[in-house]
């Protein structure tokens, strides 16, 4: 308040400064306004506009066409499989989690008491290691004559076929990668419900299962929602899983797009994929948006 | 007498080393409006939580009409309790709220929704709250949906713990009323915890104390007020002159640190030392040493208005005493003027430790 009185005044003043009358919260978001639109908004425009540009070409400023549309909606193309496949493992990624995730999240919100800050820390660190660096980790780990075949092999003489560059590695992959990202929404979640809330359920005649359909996963549910989101959209533009991990035993639609704009050296198709994908991510995050309330989770209320 | 519906006998909880109720024995009568009163860390909300299963018992046993309920857990039990924070499901309507208990049970939709417009009737919460989201409702209408949540399934023993204490002193005594009417209306055995005696006195038919673990006292709010059992009871019912005592001549208590001779309104058989507790309302200005059976001189050190009425500090030597009056029968004395005070025996209470 005294802020916007004290540009008020000098206002009067000095005319020039006019562009100070401004709301302070505005001025205040200058910056990141200005970095939003040089790093997000403009990029986003010349990948729309690209994706109407003429293929395998680099014009965008020439004549508009559909012509990128046309050819990844064309039956003969194969590239709705790289979409099924993202899509597919993006969801199974998420419900492994959230199977995964659960009973840990309960045990760090209600259980395990002076060691969850630890255990919480343990789960952090790999984080500050690249991802590429540990996925290769992994590779060296399930790869013939790697860790877990050279051991199985040494202790028991069991022949460890290598379980690199399949499908299920992939999705292997994803649920290491992306655990913090379910798990600490999760816990956020758990710990929104009052103890109370469920001690009176519980007083109220709900057996513990009760507890947990009407009182526990209702109140916890925009954390879980979160932890899914976040999730999901990561793993659906995850490409170092199915590459270094899957190896490239499913083309994966990140992995599309990115032989587009680099291989193929066809931008505009590349651009058109991306959009596609943004459209559908888009549409799922806003669907689910609708039913979460985050001022909520925020505490607000 | 009938069978108590409650019984307690030597319940106890331990914590560790620490023990937070220590062998409590209770009857509590059937259709009783019961309170227990302790100030904070007394016990008495373990007490509370182990009756309705939230919290296992270290020791003894709880019966309810004679059956052992210490095995029982919360959710198979036929009471309720009421929490200090209400505990109302914040995603659920005013309506879900209520028929909660009854869904859990199993209960047929419309005989629920019957069973819901009825207690927003008995709770005098308009019919229209059914559908309404619980987080909209003010405090007193929150109360009113606990309390009606609590009544869905018709629980033979409603706890309540400390539900009140978190409300304002205007809406406080309201609903202080009408958990008093409530009870009637419904004869339900009410056990009440709270660490407000003033709450205890307006809705009570027997009060127990509670202090560190141990249930000091039980009685009526009329017998705990006029005959506390020892120097905790009666400070805790409010502000009271304590004197020290000690055996003096001819049946009179003699004041240690206080001169002076108190005739007493019985002398206990084999007493040797005590305190002599006088209430402030129970303690008056006096022109002569003989217009009271005991009296005191001291100074006028100041008076506070405390609404309809009035609280005069009379220093007796080192000692604080407080005398009240009512507003209309102001004492018309100046601050620092000597004044005598004084009080018969049958207005004293001697306690023992």
């Amino acid at each position: 308040m005294t802020a916007i009185a004290t540009t008020g005044a000098d206002n009067r003043r000095k005319p020039r400064m006019r562009w100070l009358s401004l709301s302070s919260g505005a001025r205040y978001s200058l910056p990141v306004l200005v970095l939003l639109a040089v790093g997000f908004v403009a990029p986003l425009i010349a990948v729309i506009a690209f994706s109407f540009a003429e293929p395998r070409s680099f014009a965008v400023f020439g004549a508009p066409t559909l012509e990128n549309y046309r050819t990844i909606f064309d039956p003969a193309n194969t590239v709705y499989l790289s979409f099924l496949w993202s899509l597919f493992f993006a969801a199974l990624a998420v419900v492994i989690l959230a199977l995964l995730c659960y009973p840990v999240a309960y045990g760090l919100a209600h259980i395990f008491g002076r060691w969850a800050n630890l255990i919480t820390l343990l789960l952090v660190f790999p984080l500050f290691i690249s991802e590429n660096i540990r996925l290769f980790g992994w590779v060296l780990f399930f790869i013939k004559n790697g860790v877990l075949d050279g051991t199985m092999k040494t202790l028991f003489g069991l022949e460890v076929q290598s379980l690199l560059f399949t499908p299920p590695i992939i999705v292997f992959g994803m649920v290491y990668v992306y655990l913090p990202f379910m798990l600490f929404p999760m816990v956020l979640g758990l710990s929104m419900v009052p103890r109370d809330v469920v001690e009176a359920a519980g007083d109220l005649g709900a057996s513990r299962l009760q507890i947990f359909r009407e009182v526990e996963l209702p109140l916890a549910m925009p954390g879980f929602i979160i932890g899914g989101l976040l999730t999901f959209v990561l793993s659906v533009g995850a490409v170092a899983e199915s590459k270094v991990l899957g190896g490239q035993s499913v083309i994966v639609i990140t992995h599309d797009i990115e032989i587009a704009f680099t291989y193929a050296q066809n931008w505009p198709l590349g651009a058109a994929l991306s959009v596609l994908l943004m459209v559908v991510i888009g549409a799922l995050v806003l669907l689910v948006l609708r039913y979460l309330d985050l001022d909520r989770i925020l505490g607000r209320r | 007498m009938t069978e108590p519906i409650l019984r307690l006998s030597g319940l106890t909880k331990r914590f560790g080393e620490f023990t937070a109720v220590n062998e409590i024995d209770l009857d509590v009568e059937e259709g009783e409006f019961f309170t227990i009163v302790g100030p904070s860390g007394s016990g008495k909300s373990t007490l509370v939580r182990m009756l309705a299963g939230l919290e296992e018992p270290s020791g003894g046993e709880i019966a309810l009409r004679g059956r052992r309920l210490n095995e029982t857990p919360a959710n198979r039990r036929p009471t309720c309790m009421v929490f200090q924070s209400l505990a109302l499901f914040p995603h659920r309507s005013v309506g879900q709220n209520i028929e909660f208990p009854l869904k859990m049970r199993g209960v047929a939709r419309e005989e629920r929704r019957t069973r819901a417009m009825e207690l927003l009737r008995l709770l005098r919460l308009p019919e229209a709250y059914y559908g309404k989201n619980v987080t909209q409702c003010s405090g007193g209408e929150r109360q009113r949906v606990a309390l009606a949540r609590a009544f869905a399934y018709d629980p033979e023993i409603l706890f309540f713990d400390e539900p009140l204490s978190a409300i304002d002193y205007k809406l406080r005594k309201t609903l202080e009323k009408e958990l008093k009417d409530i009870h009637k209306e419904t004869g339900k055995t009410f056990m009440y915890i709270t660490h407000s005696l003033e709450e205890a006195m307006v809705m009570s038919d027997r009060i127990g104390v509670m202090r560190a673990g141990d249930l000091v006292q039980v009685g009526t709010p009329e017998e705990i007020y006029t005959r506390p059992r020892d120097k905790f009871v009666s400070e805790f019912m409010g502000e009271v002159n304590v004197i020290d005592v000690r055996r003096g001549m001819n049946g009179r208590a003699s004041g240690v640190g206080i001169p002076g001779d108190f005739l007493l309104r019985e002398m206990p058989e084999g007493f040797e030392s005590g305190h002599l507790v006088v209430r402030p309302e129970y303690l008056r200005f006096i022109d002569a040493p003989g217009e009271a059976e005991n009296h005191l001189r001291g100074r006028l050190y100041n008076e506070y208005v405390l609404g309809s009425r009035i609280q005069y500090q009379v220093r007796v030597g080192e000692r604080v005493f407080m005398v009240e009056r009512l507003r209309q029968q102001a004492f018309r004395g100046k601050l620092d003027e000597e004044v005598l005070i004084g009080w018969d025996a049958k207005d004293s209470i001697l306690v023992t430790n």
